[in-house]
Formats: C-alpha cells, sequence, structure tokens
C-alpha cells in the first residue's frame, strides 16, 4: 500500500464491506457459532444445563443405540425409494406438460404445482384424517372393491412408512416438475427434430436427450431433495409421531426428542445430529461424482 | 396408436392433477361440514361453515396466532430482503479475493442442517433471555432472528446483481449519489422481480416454518399458525369441520400470494437454479 493513496483505498474497501458485514454477522452468529457449539457438545454428557466432557463415549452409543438405528434405517428408507420415484415422476411430468400441442397445459402444471402452497403441517394433518383408518382412502378401496379389508395406513409399521412417502411425493413432485420443466424449455427443439429424423423412439429421445440435458437440475434437485429427506421431521411429527412403535420415526425427530421431550440430553442429541452433517456431506459428495463421472 | 397415445397422456395428466387437487377441494368441501359428516365420508359441501367458525374462533386463538404468523413473516421477509440484497449486492460490486473466500464459506452453511443446530441455538438464546428477555425464549423476536438470513439468498442476489447493468451505477456517480445512494436509488428500483421473488419464497418459508417456533415458543399466546394446526390436529377428539376450516384460513395468505404473484414465483424458483 502506497501512503498517499491507502486512505482512500480503505475507504472504498470499507464501504464494501460495510454491505456485507451484517450478513456476515449474522450467518456466523445463527450458523457457524451453533455448528461449533454443537461440536463441542457432542463430546458431552449431562441433563439440562449440566454438561460434563465424557470423550468419545456418546459417538460410541450411536453405534449400540438401536433408536438411533431404527432412525437412520427409517430416514434411508424414505430416501432409497421417495427420492428416484418423485424424480422420475416429476420428469415424466414434465415431459407431458413440454409437448407444444398439449391444451389446458397451464391448468395441468398449475394444479400439479398447487401442493406446494400448502405448509408441511397443514398437509400431513390432511394426510393424516385422508388416510386414517375409516378415512376417505380405506372407503374409497373398498368401495371399488380393490380391497377387502380398510389398510392400517397409520397405525401399521409397513403401511405408515407407505403413508409417509405418498405424502411427501404428493407435496414436492410439483416444485421439482417446475425445475425440470424450465429446464426442458432451455433445449433447442432443432435437437428433438433431428432425433426423430434419425427414428429415435420417444423413450430413446428422453434418455439420449432429455435426461443428459437436465442433468445439472437432476443433480441439484437430488441433493436439495436427499438433503430435506435427511431433516425430514414435520411429516412425521404431524402423521404418524413417529408410530407404530418407532416404525416411522426419523433422525430428525429422535434430535427433538433427545433434546426437548426426553431428559434433555443435549450432548447426546449434538452427537446424533453430526451423523447428519457426516451424511449429507458424503451424499452430495457422492452425488456429485456419479453425475460428473458421466460428464467425463 | 398416435391416438391412443395422445389420449392416455391427457388420462394420466388428468389424474395427476385430481389428485393434486382432491386434498385441496376436500378440506375445503369439510370445512362446511359438521365432524360426523366428515368422517361419514360426505363430499358436497354443507351449512356448517358458520357453526365450524364459531367454534373455531370459541376454542381457540386462531385470529391472534394469524398476528403472530403475519408479524414474523412479514418481519422476516422485510429484513431478509434488507440484509440478502445489501450483501449480495456488496459481494458482486465490490468484488475481491478475501470477499471471494467469506461468500463461499458463508455458502457452506447451506449444507448445515437445522436439527444439528437446534439444541445449540436453543442455548444461545437461553442466554440471550437472561441480558435481553425481549429478545429471548418465548418472543416472535427470537422465531425471526435465527431464520431472517440465508447464504440462498445471498447467493440468490448475487446471481442477480451479475444481470444487473454495470453502467448505471457509473451514471449514478456522475450525477453524485453516495454509495450507498447508488444502492437505493438505482439498484433496488431496477431490481424490482428479484425482489418480488425473494419476498415470495422467504414468506412463504417463514409462514411455515415449524420446527423452530415449537421449540422456541413456549405459551399459547405465542403461537404461530403451524404450531395451531398441529396441536388441533393431535387432539384425541378432533372436530374434524372446525381443524380443516383453521387448515383452510392458515392456507389463506400463502394462496393469494402464489395466485397475486404466480409469475414471480415460478421466476423466482428457476432464477435460483441458474
Amino acid at each position: 500500500m502506497k501512503g498517499s493513496g491507502s486512505p482512500m483505498r480503505l475507504k472504498a474497501a470499507a464501504v464494501g464491506w460495510s454491505f456485507v458485514i451484517l450478513a456476515v454477522l449474522m450467518i456466523v452468529v445463527f450458523y457457524f457459532y451453533p455448528m461449533i457449539q454443537a461440536l463441542m457438545l457432542s463430546f458431552q454428557t449431562g441433563t439440562g444445563a449440566n454438561l460434563s466432557f465424557n470423550g468419545m463415549d456418546n459417538y460410541k452409543r450411536l453405534f449400540t443405540d438401536s433408536m438411533f438405528r431404527t432412525a437412520v434405517k427409517n430416514t434411508f428408507i424414505y430416501l432409497i425409494v421417495q427420492v428416484p420415484m418423485m424424480v422420475l415422476l416429476a420428469l415424466f411430468l414434465s415431459t407431458l406438460l413440454n409437448d407444444r400441442t398439449l391444451k389446458w397445459k397451464g391448468f395441468f402444471r398449475t394444479a400439479i404445482f398447487l401442493p406446494c402452497i400448502t405448509s408441511l403441517v397443514a398437509y400431513s394433518v390432511i394426510f393424516k384424517y385422508l388416510f386414517a383408518g375409516d378415512g376417505l382412502v380405506n372407503s374409497l378401496l373398498l368401495n371399488l372393491h380393490l380391497v377387502s379389508e380398510p389398510i392400517q395406513w397409520i397405525t401399521h409399521p409397513f403401511w405408515a412408512k407407505i403413508t409417509i412417502i405418498i405424502a411427501i411425493t404428493w407435496r414436492w413432485t410439483g416444485y421439482n416438475m417446475i425445475f425440470y420443466l424450465s429446464g426442458m424449455q432451455n433445449i433447442d427443439p432443432a435437437i428433438y427434430e433431428a432425433a426423430k429424423i434419425d427414428g429415435a423412439s420417444s423413450g430413446r429421445q428422453f434418455f439420449g436427450i432429455t435426461i443428459p440435458m437436465l442433468k445439472p437440475i437432476i443433480l441439484f434437485t437430488s441433493i436439495t431433495s436427499t438433503i430435506g429427506t435427511l431433516q425430514l421431521f414435520d411429516e412425521v411429527m404431524n402423521i404418524t409421531r413417529g408410530g407404530p412403535g418407532n416404525a416411522t420415526a426419523s433422525i430428525s425427530q429422535y434430535i427433538y426428542d433427545l433434546s426437548f421431550k426426553y431428559s434433555s440430553d443435549f450432548g447426546y442429541a449434538a452427537t446424533v445430529s453430526y451423523s447428519i452433517v457426516i451424511m449429507i456431506v458424503v451424499l452430495s459428495i457422492i452425488q456429485f461424482k456419479v453425475a460428473g463421472d458421466r460428464n467425463g | 396408436m398416435v391416438k391412443v397415445r395422445r389420449f392416455s397422456m391427457y388420462v394420466f395428466l388428468s389424474v395427476a392433477a385430481f389428485i393434486s387437487i382432491f386434498p385441496f377441494l376436500w378440506m375445503i368441501v369439510s370445512s362446511t361440514n359438521a365432524s360426523v359428516d366428515v368422517t361419514r365420508g360426505r363430499l358436497l359441501p354443507g351449512m356448517h361453515f358458520m357453526d365450524n367458525l364459531r367454534n373455531l374462533l370459541e376454542s381457540v386463538n386462531i385470529l391472534n396466532a394469524m398476528k403472530n404468523s403475519l408479524i414474523v413473516s412479514v418481519s422476516t421477509t422485510l429484513l431478509a430482503l434488507l440484509i440478502a440484497s445489501l450483501a449480495g449486492y456488496g459481494f458482486e460490486i465490490y468484488r475481491s479475493k478475501t470477499k471471494d473466500i467469506v461468500f463461499n464459506i458463508l455458502l457452506l452453511s447451506m449444507m448445515i442442517p437445522f436439527a444439528a443446530m437446534m439444541v445449540p441455538l436453543y442455548r444461545l438464546f437461553g442466554k440471550i433471555t437472561n441480558l435481553v428477555p425481549l429478545i429471548g425464549i418465548d418472543t416472535l423476536a427470537a422465531v425471526v432472528l435465527p431464520t431472517m438470513t440465508t447464504a440462498f439468498l445471498i447467493f440468490f442476489f448475487r446471481q442477480s446483481t451479475k444481470m444487473f447493468p454495470k453502467e448505471l451505477l457509473e451514471a449514478g456517480r456522475i450525477d453524485g449519489l453516495s454509495e450507498l445512494g447508488l444502492f437505493y436509488r438505482v439498484f433496488v428500483p431496477t431490481m424490482k422481480t428479484t425482489y418480488a421473488a425473494a419476498a415470495i419464497i422467504t414468506f412463504m418459508s417463514s409462514w411455515n416454518n415449524y420446527m423452530w417456533p415449537l421449540i422456541i415458543l413456549q405459551t399459547p399466546q405465542k403461537q404461530t399458525i403451524p404450531l395451531l394446526i398441529s396441536t388441533l390436529g393431535s387432539s384425541y377428539t378432533p372436530d374434524y369441520g372446525l381443524i380443516m376450516l383453521a387448515i383452510v384460513i392458515s392456507t389463506v395468505p400463502t394462496a393469494i400470494v402464489f395466485f397475486v404473484m404466480q409469475k414471480h414465483f415460478v421466476a423466482g424458483m428457476i432464477g435460483s437454479i441458474k
């Protein structure tokens, strides 16, 4: 820095920083500070505010904790079944909606997107009632003679998971569809014309053109859906309360229960929460790698 | 063959549209029916709307919850827009190596799951309560504070600033505007669409926020709408008509925002990934 220019330059730098400083402070205080606190907490034990360090004990406990194992297993079932199903359904719907000759396009698009305007709590409560033992879904299935007795959507361990998966798919498919639709509108129609002339079937066009062209968007939506599913809370809390037994419990709900429902085991709750952090990082890296390889 | 395919296309889309809309229709219809009719599966509008409304207003303080939710959502949105747009603008217009590094570090916060922060955040607000009770546990301010700044929104504004014509700033400087004046008088008015999209995204997520208010708010007078709906939904002897009406009312603000600003909404979502 030169003596004469420095006050001016310092002032210019100060102006720039003054624009961003508030945001930086807020993120540090409300994201990074809690993150570091959680890391320190994860090595402590005790109830409420009486905490003491206990080394790696919490992390050892993770491996013997059957409730944690159940929550992780449930979360991964949601992840493995629901995310690919929803992505494919959204891709399929957006392909149909991208057809130039389709009528009532605006209506279909708005209708399928509509679930996104409901709050997670509100739609969870609606689904809880729709899928109740004597609820509308069962009476419909019974009247159509598709089933001979009501399905225990909420109270059977297997069907309760299915209910959660149906609910999440209902809420988020339209959301993902909008992203794909906008991506498709950026694909040059000439590419499809050329493929048609070469005799490619619509299935070939879908896998040969649409999917590769949309890959960045599919990657983006897969990562956000994965992060969202790993943090699943509102639906489980309001549709099944984690039950029956712990058949639908998610990791976030377990952390909540550990912290605020049972005896406020903040230390161990933080340990469990770090397991989500690690999973998000690992899964994001894997998804980037998978997408990257196909690029090469 | 082509005709069959077109037909099945319309059938599939119609089924998808019906499944998407049906829960809304059912919720609206049920809000006009008595609880027994809802359990009997009545799908026609009834005459019990006023009864449900009266019972709802008598049994829970939904107006107060609406007020709380509005205070939280509007102040979160205003503050979020201010903080994030200042930062997005600052990171792009006054670009420097150090700022780029800081920006990338901020982006990492998007990977942090809320579940991992809730315990330390709760403890942090425990400490704040001792110092400044006005923004401590069980206050609406405590709902707003940790949720009003997101790296996502900063990123969103920075991306939009990239498209902002910088010549306008030079022109403003020649006219003698201060640096803050340039932001306020030149940038903000030009970027109205970006602000609209950001406002919708923030308002919706704030209005629907459940987990953090559940943790930090404790007295019924402070309840926001999602907390009230959740309480109603978990009651052992639910009055379905009443609950459905409560859900209808809770969805009205987001529905208005969606239908009035549909274009910006979609533009905003898409802008966020470009």
